[in-house]
């Protein structure tokens, strides 16, 4: 299928780019890499007048270190995370979640923004940056807010971005010395969408205890604090932490939920 | 006569494939590559129900001119494809090429839009509002073949094309037997997925009065046929050409609505266009293949050996017949194939052909083997398990031995050589089984359970005259032609009518006509899949190009011989033709020797040198060949398989892959390897991932690559092929067709090995795909009921 006929603007300022998002008199939406984009398009389920390419925003493209936090432009390419040519704050875990998104011919143009924005369930970067606590900058015309990822994230590609406003960055906390990270996907093959996921991280420095668990039929279910850890992590406490969550719609999902939870659980403790 | 050389690029030399420079540059020709001018495009508007009477078009006043239906083309004389079975009992169904006041599947076209590009014809048609009536829906054969079903065509009594009957009673051996199981089989609905989709564009050439179809088809010739018949057009103006086709597997093994379609509209406008097939519409409307239902019990001694077997089999045929192959071949297929490599004596088999609210049913690599394997296959382990044997031990009890060679079965196929025990023996030892006993035994640090499984099957291919005169379908494959000629600079032209996409022919070819002329292969020439260039075939079906275009293209090559040795003679004025050879591309005689170029500039540029009786058939013979059998050509492999299978998950790794097959002669090993790895490839698919689901209203549940799996790269795994080489006693070279039995046993070896590893488990799967929720509902049945 063809995508339906669209105007196609692309801004070099964000001022610009967030002018013409505002515009009410048309249909109008941005695009990063086009990775969930342009199959939306070619199927029709997506119909704008006018794309907005948000990808040649120099400050959309940088990453940089801000005190204790890392600060990643929204446009910043997976392969680029993957790459890691910057200092990474999380001692490790970007570049290899990174690495494991799709095919590096999907990460060479999908964006962290754009993965975040699309808010699929099973995204690794709508459960990854849930469990590392990080925070979201959105833009909008009338300026700019921050909220965490667990208020980001409504539910299935749903999100609390406002018409008009974009994703602008994403502040990414540093770990601590000692912080252990735990990471779980359960897909049939390379490049599928996981049926379940499961991210642990704990950083006992920064009094930090979280379980997530995503690719549910809602959003990322998050388990924090210490008393999954202090009970053993037993797979019947784990069950009775996702029971009635969006993790636990049939007993085989609640199962392989718990499966993914406890695996990731189970490279912390190593 | 000619001697065969020995040279290193003939019959059985591993010579990298002439056509592989053109295609992996990016430089091959196919529909989606031709531009003419003043092409437009089509799109059509297709059911989004599966099962409605259609009450009314509602085409936009902007676009009429731009958008056909059935009305229009019935008016212009378009009539439906009919696509009849002469077995006795099949019930027809009319194909119109657009839908005709009914829709009867998700995807069937009911308008074609025109406009200067796919985006504007796609535009046109999301503006065509069609009121559909909604009527009850087949979604499932065996609902549909009750009492009572809502009927797919009106007029039928019933939902069944055909049901058929084989073998005779069982009760004896069913009362008597000391070992009896049964299993409930399934495999399920799948799309073929073809690398390029279907496309096709046609033009009405003015010079040469000629509708030219330029289409990606395995079958030109057929394809001109049913054209024919449903445009009322006589078949000398119409020509269809092949170009460069990205695979087939049986998908481009028809004649489509849509070419009929393109050919009208083409026609009625006088312009060019093009139809191309898009991955949504290829899951939707093409989800086509391999779904079989079996109710199997089958009967053995302690030792495991068969006496017999029993089995009812529905296949779900979809809504329609499809030109040529009918709608029945699959079904009644497994009624006689369902023996499979073994030898038994009591057998029973009825089948149904059964009509559903789903795409018509098109034969995909394998055709029906790849089900009955899948079940037979499950039957021996189950025997094995119930005597408390090695499942390849039972398998060495109950294959035909060689010794019996050539054998005719229980249902009188007539398997022509090999060693099929001896398949299994070799496959025992290359998995090396011991050492994954004793794995399995000490158990996996993960908690994974391993699993090894074995499947032998036999591939009937080249099915001969009389296989498909049985079937009485439109087409029957004759003796088969080829033309061969020498160019006046001595090279060679091939001519032949089947087609190659994926096959190799333009080497394959070459390397046979080497063996016979000694011709370098870079001077030879293949020109196939061109209804106005090449001799009638009935095209590229059934593993059958090698076996039956091959010969004939040795046949024409030999005449050739005879008639370069004749010349050859005679320039070099020797004793006469027997006195001489053709060796390495030139006819000698003792230490004189006259080359093929010489030879052809002489009948062509010089003839005043040529003898005066000399054959005024000149350097160009058709030739037509059969093999010494009209039951085609038995090859056949053991697949062995180890897996782990996390039981947690569901998820199933192969952890090893074994093959051993006998090909007979291999023109080409690199070439029987390659189509052995992708067969595998597609079989792996079939048994893990591959399934469109449907909906109790007949919705396809799958319509992108996110939803319906394929395996990738990183999912097949490397195998490891094993030749056993049983020459053919009736063809040319002794070859055998091997295009298909990649894909035919890998669901069968997987069943079994993953039923091998859940066997401490105490649970069995008998559906595929796999999955992990097949396999995490059988754990889970298993806990409930504990
Ligand atoms: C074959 C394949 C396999 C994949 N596998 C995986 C996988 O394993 N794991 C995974 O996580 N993802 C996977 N993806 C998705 C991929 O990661 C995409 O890159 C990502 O979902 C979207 O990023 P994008 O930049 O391409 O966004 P686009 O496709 O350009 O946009 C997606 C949506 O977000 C909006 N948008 C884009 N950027 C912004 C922004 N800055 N602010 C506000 N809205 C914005 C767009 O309007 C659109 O609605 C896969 C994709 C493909 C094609």
């Amino acid at each position: 299928m063809k995508a339906v006929d669209f105007d196609y603007a692309q801004p070099a300022t964000l001022d610009a780019a967030l002018a013409l998002l505002s515009r009410d008199d048309v249909m109008v939406r941005p695009v990063a890499g086009s990775q969930s984009l342009g199959p939306m398009l070619n199927l029709r389920l997506a119909q704008p007048e006018l794309l907005v390419d948000i990808t040649r925003i120099p400050e959309l493209q940088a990453i940089r270190r801000e005190g204790d936090r890392l600060v990643i432009g929204a446009c910043v390419t997976h392969a680029r995370l993957e790459d890691g040519d910057y200092p990474d704050v999380t001692r490790g875990v970007l570049p290899s979640v990174a690495a494991v998104i799709a095919y590096r011919a999907v990460r060479n143009r999908g964006t962290i923004g754009g993965s975040l924005a699309h808010a699929d369930p099973a995204a690794d970067w709508v459960n990854v940056l849930t469990a590392l606590g990080a925070e979201v900058v959105i833009a909008g015309a009338g300026g700019r807010r921050t909220v965490p990822m667990t208020g980001f994230i409504l539910g299935v590609f749903e999100t609390d971005l406002q018409p008009g406003e974009i994703v602008a960055e994403i502040h990414v906390p540093a770990l601590s010395e000692r912080a252990r990270w735990g990471y779980c996907k359960v897909c049939r093959k390379t490049g599928e969408f996981s049926h379940a996921t499961g991210a642990v991280l704990i950083d006992p420095a920064r009094g930090l205890w979280r379980c997530v668990a995503g690719a549910t039929s809602g959003k990322p279910v998050v388990i924090d604090g210490p008393a999954l850890f202090e009970g053993g992590c037993t797979e019947a406490a784990m069950a009775a932490h996702l029971a009635g969550s969006p993790a636990a719609d049939d007993p085989i999902a609640l199962r392989t939920h718990t499966v993914a939870l406890k695996r990731a659980i189970a490279q912390v403790m190593s | 006569m000619a001697e065969v050389s020995t040279a290193g690029s003939g019959v059985g030399a591993r010579v990298r494939r002439k056509e592989d420079d053109r295609l992996l540059r990016g430089r091959g020709r196919f529909v989606g590559d031709i531009a003419l001018v003043g092409m437009k495009e089509l799109a059509f508007v297709r059911s989004p129900v599966a099962h409605a009477t259609i009450t009314g078009i509602g085409i936009p006043e902007e676009h009429r001119g731009a958008v056909f239906t059935w009305a229009d083309l019935a008016a212009g004389g378009v009539k439906p494809i009919r696509a009849v079975s002469g077995l006795p009992g099949f019930k027809v169904s009319e194909q119109p090429a657009l839908a005709d006041g009914k829709v009867r599947f998700v995807g069937e076209p009911v308008a074609v839009c025109v406009a200067a590009s796919r985006a504007e014809a796609e535009d046109i048609a999301a503006s065509v509002f069609v009121d559909y009536a909604e009527l009850p829906v087949n979604s499932d054969m065996l609902e549909a073949v009750k009492p009572g079903a809502p009927k797919v065509h009106d007029h039928w009594p019933d939902n069944v094309f055909l049901e058929t009957n084989v073998g005779g009673t069982i009760a004896e051996i069913a009362a008597t037997a000391p070992v009896k199981v049964s299993r409930t089989i399934r495999t399920a609905r799948q799309c073929m997925v073809p690398l390029e989709g279907k496309g096709v564009v046609v033009h009405w050439d003015r010079h040469v009065e000629q509708l030219v179809l330029t289409t990606s088809t395995q079958m030109p010739h057929i394809v001109r046929a049913g054209l024919s018949e449903c445009l009322d057009l006589d078949q000398g103006l119409i020509r269809v050409v092949a170009p460069d086709v990205g695979g087939g597997f049986g998908w481009k093994g028809l004649l489509q609505p849509e070419e009929v379609v393109a050919a009208w509209i083409a026609m009625r406008l006088d312009r060019p266009v093009r139809w191309t097939e898009d991955r949504r519409e290829h899951l939707v409307a093409a989800a086509n293949a391999r779904e079989h239902h079996y109710e199997i019990t089958a009967y053995a001694d302690e030792r495991g050996r068969l006496l017999g077997v029993e089995a009812d089999a529905w296949v779900d045929a979809g809504a329609y017949s499809v030109y040529p192959f009918s709608a029945c071949l699959e079904a009644a297929q497994v009624g006689s194939i369902l023996p499979g490599p073994y030898d038994f004596a009591h057998y029973r088999c009825r089948t149904f052909s059964v009509c559903t609210n789903k795409p018509p049913i098109v034969p995909y690599r394998g055709v029906a083997r790849t089900g009955v394997c899948f079940a037979m296959e499950q039957m021996i382990d189950a025997v094995a398990d119930a005597v408390g044997r090695e499942p390849w031990q039972v398998r060495l009890e109950n294959l035909v031995p060689p010794e019996k060679m050539p054998f005719d079965n229980v249902t009188r196929k007539h398997f022509d050589s090999g060693d099929y025990p001896e398949s299994v023996r070799r496959a025992v030892a290359a998995i090396g089984l011991d050492g994954w006993r004793a794995r399995q035994k000490a158990g996996e640090p993960d908690g994974r359970l391993i699993g090894v499984g074995f499947a032998t099957c036999c591939e009937q291919s080249a099915h001969g005259t009389a296989v498909y005169h049985g079937w009485g379908i439109p087409m029957v494959p004759g003796h088969e032609q080829a033309q061969a000629r020498i160019t006046p600079d001595g090279g060679l032209e091939l001519r032949v009518g089947v087609q190659s996409h994926g096959q190799s022919m333009e080497t394959t070819f070459a390397q046979v006509a080497h063996e016979v002329l000694g011709i370098p292969l870079e001077k030879i020439k293949l020109v196939h899949g061109d209804t106005g260039l090449t001799p009638y075939s009935t095209g590229t079906w059934g593993s059958r190009s090698m076996v039956m275009a091959g010969g004939a293209v040795a046949t024409a090559c030999r005449t050739l011989a005879e008639r370069l040795c004749r010349i050859g003679a005679h320039l070099m004025q020797a004793a006469g033709p027997e006195a001489v050879v053709l060796k390495d591309g030139a006819v000698t005689a003792g230490g004189a020797a006259v080359t093929v170029r010489e030879i052809a500039h002489t009948w062509y540029r010089a003839p005043q040198l040529l003898p005066a009786d000399v054959d005024r058939g000149g350097l160009e013979v058709t030739a037509g060949y059969k093999p010494g059998s009209d039951h085609g050509t038995f090859s056949y492999a053991t697949h062995a398989v180890a897996v782990a299978v996390d039981p947690e998950i569901g998820q199933v790794e192969i952890l090893d892959y074994v093959v051993v097959e006998d090909a007979g002669t291999m023109v080409n090993p690199m070439v029987v390897d390659g189509q052995i790895y992708g067969g595998v490839a597609q079989g792996v698919g079939t048994a893990l991932y591959e399934r469109m689901p449907y909906d109790a209203e007949g919705q396809p549940l799958a319509s992108t690559f996110m939803d319906y799996l394929i395996p990738g790269f990183t999912e097949v795994p490397h195998v490891r092929i094993i030749h056993m080489l049983t020459p053919s006693p009736y063809t040319e070279f002794g070859v055998k067709g091997i295009g298909e039995g990649g894909a035919i046993a890998p669901p069968a070896a997987l069943c079994n090995a993953i039923n091998d590893a859940l066997k401490p488990l105490g649970v069995i799967v008998t559906n595929a795909p796999m999955t992990p929720e097949v396999i995490l509902s059988a754990i889970a049945g298993q806990r409930g009921t504990a």
